[in-house]
């Protein structure tokens, strides 16, 4: 055994509204950049639906991810190292721009600078990549809401894989039509097959904390792990030349706060915390022959934080401390573990990926409750949930590789959860015997329901901060403008106005936000030495420190300036 | 010996080496994040499954061949049983070969460049000024191999001067008279390709020196520690310039 660390993520998809807000969010921080314009690291899909890029689950186009050899041996589905060294002068499974969308931006500038004449003017869309003006045709999430719906969900691959065996029983017309929203962001898987697929070694997965990167001083550019990562969540930067994919926005992790896209969340259905897992068993359970018993086989990997050995030693390990106790509250173990409701991501393509879904329940109560039945008794959710096939067994393509058993009891679970709580929020007397009917206690089922409901911030996102004590230094805590030339560059208070260090933002964002998500009232931000910031000021009061600072240049401008 | 003959048989060969050398630690020290094959793949595939494995694989062996050509010494091949004229044809048809494929590899590879629009947007003055060269030196090349070979003529044999030349000059023993009575065409292509060399560090053509060669070595998963993060502070990095940068803007 040899214990490691991962941070993982659980969404709750019951809760998803489709805003999109995590993904534009994401996209300011980390894509609003030349030669990425067309790629987000986060992006929400409606299901069914093609998803972006274009059918990326069809793996018999695509071939990313793992294959089982016939020796039962992992190999990149794509091929080995010689087979795709051979292909490295022309990647045969590169998807296209097209297979994305050609972003486009609009000539707003016609809007005030057009001559007066008889017609309005109008801000025509205009192609980020020519220049040219064109026509949008397709866009990240241009079957949004099922948009299209008939025409373009039947090419959706996990209906076209479940097509077969439920035949007709798939109905497309806009009535019966079941939906809802599947965010994405990369897995970080423990089997990465993007690494696996990098030539020149330049991808990684982070020992301390399971977060994969690209190296983009080591990345050259063979656009090889685009194709092998089978969810299409490593992207091609057109300008650089180099890689590019989701951070996990380590410099947030790092000093203990939330990625953008689940501090953002409208749902607050984002969980963050830390996985367990046994590095020395990842291959060999990436390996399981049967493809749906590789859930279970991922679910094993997981240790768990309590038991007295793993925490031996995971201490002979080196993992810290306070990164165990971490790991003991993480609410990504509760959920996929301990209460088995969070389901991976097509567990098939054999990556073991570490983003986990709570299968969303509506649909089912959708439909139970337009039938007129009372869609919250335990009793009609447990029928309509195996009635109603074809919601689950679409889920069970996406989350078990097709087995319906750990998605039902997750539903099933979910279900239990609704009735035995309205009971006791309608003051009548609780059902102990509900819980028990899908393997829980009462005591669990009301822990699951305070994760899932009340989910308090500091509830669902359990992040342990990263060590810098071993001589390293975080992103987030440097000061970016220490440079020659940089104000930063000013050490000491001895050099009167703008000396002294500025307080790195996600630390100064950190106590103003933990402060404002756990304090029961509104209350007006302290003082944090002097420094104003009106991002956190929420309108109580006058943002303190405000008028005893001379305005100054803000780190942006100043960095602008230089750019 | 003419001050021209010095001056193009050892000073120019001599300088090359240490541009090349020097421009190549330089870049790797200071441009690491731009040291890419800046594949165009992204903006259309179909023309370039063709070009770039026809273009790549003739230039590599006409790498080979240049190596094979140029290091081995004519007696080494003699002693192997290789007869001259058995050796001959061999190099000029794999030659011509390998050159008629690089050739309308490189064609194709810029008519692409030219006639794809989002393709030709992403093409910058330092790959025109890349290409200038790349194609000289391919031309010349070709057309060497072509009147070396006796179809025109009585042909060449560049083993006995131009390849003892190009080994002198490693050997720290530069004997450039030897270069001086090879034909015009010998000549021509050899500064052609030694220009390549002379700008190779300075153009995406770095990317040959990092042909990753490692990878069929390496476990598939990588691990890695934290690390310190480039010790040291940065400004904001390359790779964040804003959407629409100049060259989408420059056809407005
Ligand atoms: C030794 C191994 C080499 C490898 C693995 C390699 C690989 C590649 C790759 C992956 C690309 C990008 C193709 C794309 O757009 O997707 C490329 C482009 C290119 N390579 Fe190489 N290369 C090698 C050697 C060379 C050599 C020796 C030369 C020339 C002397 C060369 C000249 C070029 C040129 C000119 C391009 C640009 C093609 C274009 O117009 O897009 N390469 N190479
Ligand atoms: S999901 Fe992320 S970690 Fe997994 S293969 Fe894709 S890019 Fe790599
Ligand atoms: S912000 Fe939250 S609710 Fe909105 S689309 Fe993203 S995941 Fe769904």
């Amino acid at each position: 055994m040899r214990v490691m660390a991962q941070v993982g993520m659980v969404m709750n998809l019951d809760k998803c509204i489709g805003c999109h807000t995590c993904s534009v969010t994401c996209k300011q921080a980390w894509t609003n950049r030349a030669g990425v314009e067309y790629v987000w690291f986060n992006n929400v899909e409606t299901r069914p639906g093609q998803g972006y890029p274009r059918t990326y689950e069809d793996q018999e186009k695509w071939k990313g991810g793992w294959k089982r050899t016939r020796r039962g041996k992992l190999r990149p589905r794509a091929g080995g190292r010689l087979h795709r060294l051979t292909q490295i002068f022309s990647n045969p499974k590169l998807p296209e721009l097209a297979d994305y969308y050609e972003p486009w931006t609009y000539e707003y500038d016609t809007l005030i600078s057009a001559p007066q004449g008889e017609h309005t003017p109008v801000a025509r869309p205009k192609s980020l990549i020519t220049g040219e003006p064109m026509k949008i045709s397709w866009s990240a999430n241009w079957d949004d809401d099922l948009a299209g719906g008939p025409e373009l969900a039947p090419n959706d691959p996990v209906l076209r894989k479940i097509k077969g065996e439920v035949g007709d029983r798939v109905k497309l017309d806009f009535e019966q039509a079941f939906m809802f929203y599947l965010p994405r962001i990369c897995e970080h898987c423990l089997n990465p097959a993007c690494v696996a697929a990098c030539p020149s070694g330049a991808m990684y997965k982070r020992a301390e904390d399971g977060i994969v990167l690209v190296d983009q001083e080591q990345c050259r550019g063979w656009r090889m792990c685009v194709t092998g990562c089978p969810y299409k969540k490593v992207y091609f930067n057109h300008r650089t030349g180099k890689a590019e994919k989701c951070t996990l926005c380590y410099p947030r992790i790092e000093v203990g706060l939330p990625t953008v896209c689940s501090e953002t969340c409208v749902g607050r259905l984002r969980y963050l915390g830390l996985f367990l897992y046994d590095e020395e068993r990842v291959a060999e359970a990436a390996a399981t022959e049967n493809e749906q018993e590789l859930y279970q086989a991922q679910l094993d990997l997981l240790l768990d934080p309590n038991d007295p050995e793993v925490l031996a030693q995971a201490r002979r390990d080196g993992i810290p401390e306070d990164w165990l106790e971490a790991a003991q509250r993480s609410p990504v173990y509760k959920l996929a573990k301990e209460y088995q409701v969070a389901l991976p991501l097509h567990p098939e393509y054999r990556t073991m990926p570490m983003v986990w879904y709570i299968p969303p329940l509506s649909p089912i109560v959708d439909a139970l409750r337009d039938t007129g039945n009372d869609a919250e008794e335990a009793g009609n959710l447990f029928g309509a949930i195996r009635s109603l096939r074809i919601p689950v067994e679409y889920l069970a393509e996406l989350f078990t590789a097709g087995d319906p058993a750990p998605v039902v009891r997750a539903l099933d679970r979910l279900a239990a959860m609704r009735s035995y709580m309205r009971d006791e929020n309608l003051k009548r007397p609780t059902r102990p015997e509900v819980p028990i009917r899908v393997g829980m206690t009462e005591e669990s089922i009301s822990e699951m329901y305070r994760l899932l409901s009340i989910a308090k911030y500091e509830d669902r996102y359990v992040i342990p901060t990263a060590h810098a004590e071993v001589g390293r230094q975080l992103d987030e805590l440097e000061c970016s403008l220490d440079v020659a030339g940089g104000p930063g560059q000013y050490h000491s208070g001895t050099f009167g106005e703008a000396s002294g260090r500025p307080t790195p933002v996600a630390v100064e964002t950190f106590q103003a936000l933990k402060q404002r998500q756990t304090s029961e009232t509104i209350v007006p931000t302290e003082d944090q030495s002097g420094r104003v910031n009106l991002l956190n000021w929420d309108g109580a009061g006058v943002p303190l420190g405000m008028p005893s600072v001379p305005p100054r240049r803000s780190a942006e401008e100043a960095d602008d300036d230089r750019s | 010996m003419s001050a021209s003959t010095i001056l193009l048989w050892v000073v120019l060969p001599y300088v090359t080496i240490a541009v090349f050398v020097v421009g190549m630690i330089w870049r790797y020290r200071y441009d690491k994040f731009g040291w890419t094959t800046r594949s165009s793949q992204l903006y259309e595939r179909k023309l370039i499954r063709i070009a770039s494995p026809l273009f790549h694989i003739g230039i590599l062996a006409v790498v080979i061949g240049h190596v094979i050509g140029l290091l081995i010494p004519e007696s080494w091949t003699q002693a192997l049983g290789i007869s001259e004229t058995l050796y001959h044809i061999m190099a000029v048809s794999l030659g011509l070969l390998a050159g008629i494929c690089t050739l309308v590899g490189i064609v194709l590879l810029i008519y692409r460049r030219r006639t794809v629009g989002p393709v030709f947007s992403a093409t910058t003055g330092n790959d025109k000024f890349m290409y200038l060269f790349l194609v000289a030196a391919i031309l010349l090349g070709l057309l060497t191999t072509f009147l070396a070979a006796g179809f025109v003529d009585h042909g060449y044999n560049y083993r006995d001067t131009v390849s003892v030349w190009f080994r002198s000059i490693f050997l720290l023993n530069p004997q450039p008279e030897l270069m001086a009575e090879a034909p015009l065409y010998f000549r021509v292509h050899a500064i052609a390709g030694l220009c390549v060399f002379l700008i190779w560090p300075f153009t995406r053509l770095v990317h040959a020196f990092s042909a990753p060669i490692g990878y069929v070595f390496r476990p598939y998963i990588i691990y890695r520690d934290r690390g310190p993060h480039d010790l040291g502070n940065r400004t904001r990095r390359r790779g964040w310039e804003a959407v629409g940068t100049p060259d989408k803007r420059r056809r407005e």
